[in-house]
């Protein structure tokens, strides 16, 4: 997994709640087999006409939001379908960081897996960032993973939480099936205990 | 001992490892694997020179883009043709037991696994697909997972979770005549909204759940993630073993004492305390239709589209002005005279033989409206054979609806089965996001006799009065 130490970037501002992953990359787009392929699309209606024309008026097309590399959006970043492949999509677009009041479960989970950090903040804050980046040309923010924080150019310092094990994981960029194997005997200890009844499958 | 939630129960009977600040390392009783979030995590155990540990416990399908054309027919997209080939290649590579486009037992994996008893009370279940907390409703505890947590769980037979919250939902009194489970989960959505669930693990309580059938739990389960939650559980009973008993998964001879006695300590425990509780009245459960672009936007069939103008809350108002914008629909316009192009009868919300029979009964003896397009999908091929055996198809298509071979079909948009720009949906199934069902395609949630209903009025009708 790609680690995540400190980030600045350009801020997105996508001032909507309940940002489905079905908007984030729709289910026509996830027909590939691979994990790459997937950052044209994002975002894909919001981008692009019925004929797949870029939308002028779109966010995403105004020269100050190029190459931003941080998203904030309304609650419930993420909600819906389980697709990593909104992850992937995010990721492969440029974005590093999501900041949010809160987050969709299978999301962010997801998000971590790919070194995207999703950043909870209270909702009058990410109001005023939405505020911000919508007024003010090359907005940026800071997101540091080891001090929790994310700071402007003004001087204004934010902190949020983050689970410790998800912060350790994306600080060193580790792959939790190696962690878990490193766990094979408990594996094998639960297995030699489980229940006769419980179902079996062979091929 | 401390009094214990069945969440709990389950959850601890489950752990492998647990450390401080780490996640509770769970095992995964049965894994669900389906053709469109597994080939990257197949790809992935083959990179690291990984096996599947456990493909006894691993059973696949083939649902989500699968044509729902006649089976003898080919999949003619060939992207699809193509993640087809991966998982029918993928499951043989590494020994996993698919029931493929041939096989009678395929169908929407939420439908097939209570239905072939792979589903039962206190098992952990996990599927790369968000509407896995369906299997709750047999008292399971079960997991949607993402792509690389899948790949997790074919290399471990575990899956890394920090515990959520609980939270009980608790609706008690009798159902209001002409409402269905689906109209029950909407309503329970239209309280909490659709982050209300976030964090938590919902446990369904009451007599209203009680007085369920096992399927309508189901499709009261199917949708906890519309409401955020991360999963949804209902405590076996009776009904549930009656259910389970006989599938071909179900433990047989002396093993099912063994599996009841356990089944019957799964109830939370008097006393257990959740983290947060919510009450839900049954007689706030009207027939709805959702009008917006999520699934906590509905009306009873009785009301009209909202007035964004009536909202304080800039960013509610907001939002309700962009559902509306989207949704082609003008606020103050009776839910009634909203009329449909398309109507879709399936999806693993609802479509198992109960909604199929519910909505055949509205069917019988008329004729769909002359401007809709509408579609019947079995949400598997035992659903179908079963509805062919009481003659529902002949119902169906003899009133000008088409009768399908099974998949996930229109819910999703991923097969051929989608909505064109525009065109308006009366449909059973769970999410009405923008462009769900189809680039452009206008979706409104509702309960299958409800699509039946307005299939043939050619717009929504009060389904309590429409039937006197």
């Amino acid at each position: 997994m790609e680690p995540f130490t400190e980030h600045t970037g350009v801020v997105l501002p996508l001032d909507r709640a309940d940002v489905d992953t079905d908007l984030i990359i729709p289910a026509r787009f996830l027909k590939r087999t691979g994990r790459t392929g997937y950052g044209d699309m994002l975002f894909f209606t919001l981008r692009f006409d019925a004929g797949g024309m870029p939308l002028q008026d779109s966010t995403f097309a105004k020269p100050q939001y190029r190459g931003a590399t941080v998203l904030v959006a309304g609650p419930n970043f993420g909600c819906g379908s389980s697709r990593e492949h909104a992850a992937w999509a995010l990721r492969e677009y440029g974005f590093r960081a999501i900041i949010a009041p809160s987050f969709a479960n299978i999301f962010a989970v997801n998000a971590a897996q790919n070194g995207v950090l999703t950043v909870v903040l209270p909702e009058e804050r990410v109001r005023q960032m939405l505020e911000t980046a919508a007024a003010r040309e090359g907005y940026q923010l800071t997101v540091n993973l080891e001090q929790q924080t994310v700071t402007d150019g003004f001087g204004r310092r934010d902190r949020f939480e983050i689970d410790p094990f998800t912060k350790h994981c994306l600080l060193h960029g580790l792959d939790a099936i190696g962690l878990t194997l490193q766990a094979s005997d408990d594996i094998a200890r639960f297995e030699s205990s489980r229940p006769a009844w419980m179902p079996r499958v062979t091929t | 001992m401390k009094p214990r939630t069945i969440i709990d129960k389950i959850w601890d009977a489950h752990v492998v490892r647990s450390a401080p600040e780490q996640p509770d390392v769970l095992f995964v009783d049965m894994h669900l694997v389906h053709e469109v979030t597994t080939p990257q995590a197949f790809e992935g155990l083959r990179l690291a020179g990984r096996r599947v540990r456990r493909p006894d416990l691993t059973f696949a399908t083939l649902d989500h883009n699968v044509p729902t054309w006649p089976r003898s027919q080919p999949v003619t997209d060939p992207i699809s043709r193509r993640q087809i080939a991966a998982l029918e290649d993928n499951c043989r590579a590494f020994g996993i037991r698919l029931e493929g486009l041939e096989s009678r037992r395929q169908g929407i994996v939420h439908i097939i696994g209570p239905e072939l008893g792979l589903t039962q009370p206190g098992m952990l279940i996990a599927c790369g697909d968000s509407h896995t907390g369906t299997h709750g409703a047999l008292g399971a505890l079960a997991f949607g997972i993402g792509t690389t947590e899948v790949e997790h769980v074919l290399a471990t037979q575990t899956v890394p979770l920090r515990r959520p919250k609980t939270m009980e939902v608790r609706v008690e009194g009798a159902l209001p005549p002409g409402t269905t489970p689906k109209d029950l989960i909407l309503g329970i959505i239209r309280q909490i909204g659709v982050g209300g669930g976030i964090g938590h693990i919902i446990e369904y309580t009451g007599s209203t759940i009680r007085g369920l059938s096992v399927e309508g739990r189901l499709t009261v389960c199917n949708m906890t993630v519309e409401g955020g939650g991360r999963a949804g559980i209902i405590a076996p009973d009776d009904q549930t073993f009656t259910y389970v008993a006989g599938r071909p998964y179900a433990p047989p001879g002396r093993l099912w004492d063994e599996a009841l006695a356990y089944w019957e300590t799964l109830p939370t425990d008097p006393g257990a305390v959740y983290d947060r509780r919510v009450d839900v009245d049954a007689a706030t459960i009207a027939p709805f239709v959702t009008w917006g672009t999520n699934p906590s936007q509905s009306e009873p069939v009785t009301g009209r589209v909202p007035d964004p103008s009536a909202v304080r809350d800039p960013a509610v108002r907001r939002a309700i002005e962009r559902a509306l914008t989207y949704m082609a629909l003008r606020p103050g316009t009776p839910i009634q005279e909203i009329a449909i192009d398309r109507v879709f009868i399936g999806s693993c919300t609802n479509a198992r033989l109960e909604d199929l029979r519910a909505a055949a009964r509205m069917v019988a003896g008329r004729r769909v409206h002359a401007n809709v397009r509408a579609m019947v999908v079995p949400g598997s091929q035992q659903v179908k054979a079963a509805a062919e055996r009481e003659r529902l198809d002949r119902i169906f298509t003899d009133a000008g609806f088409e009768w399908r071979e099974a998949g996930c079909s229109m819910c999703l948009g991923m097969n051929p089965d989608i909505l064109g720009p525009g065109e308006r949906c009366a449909s059973t199934s769970n999410r009405n996001f923008e462009g769900r069902q189809g680039p452009g395609g206008r979706t409104h949630l509702v309960s299958p006799p409800m699509a039946a209903a307005a299939a043939i009025a050619g717009r929504f009708v009060d389904i309590r009065e429409w039937r006197a």
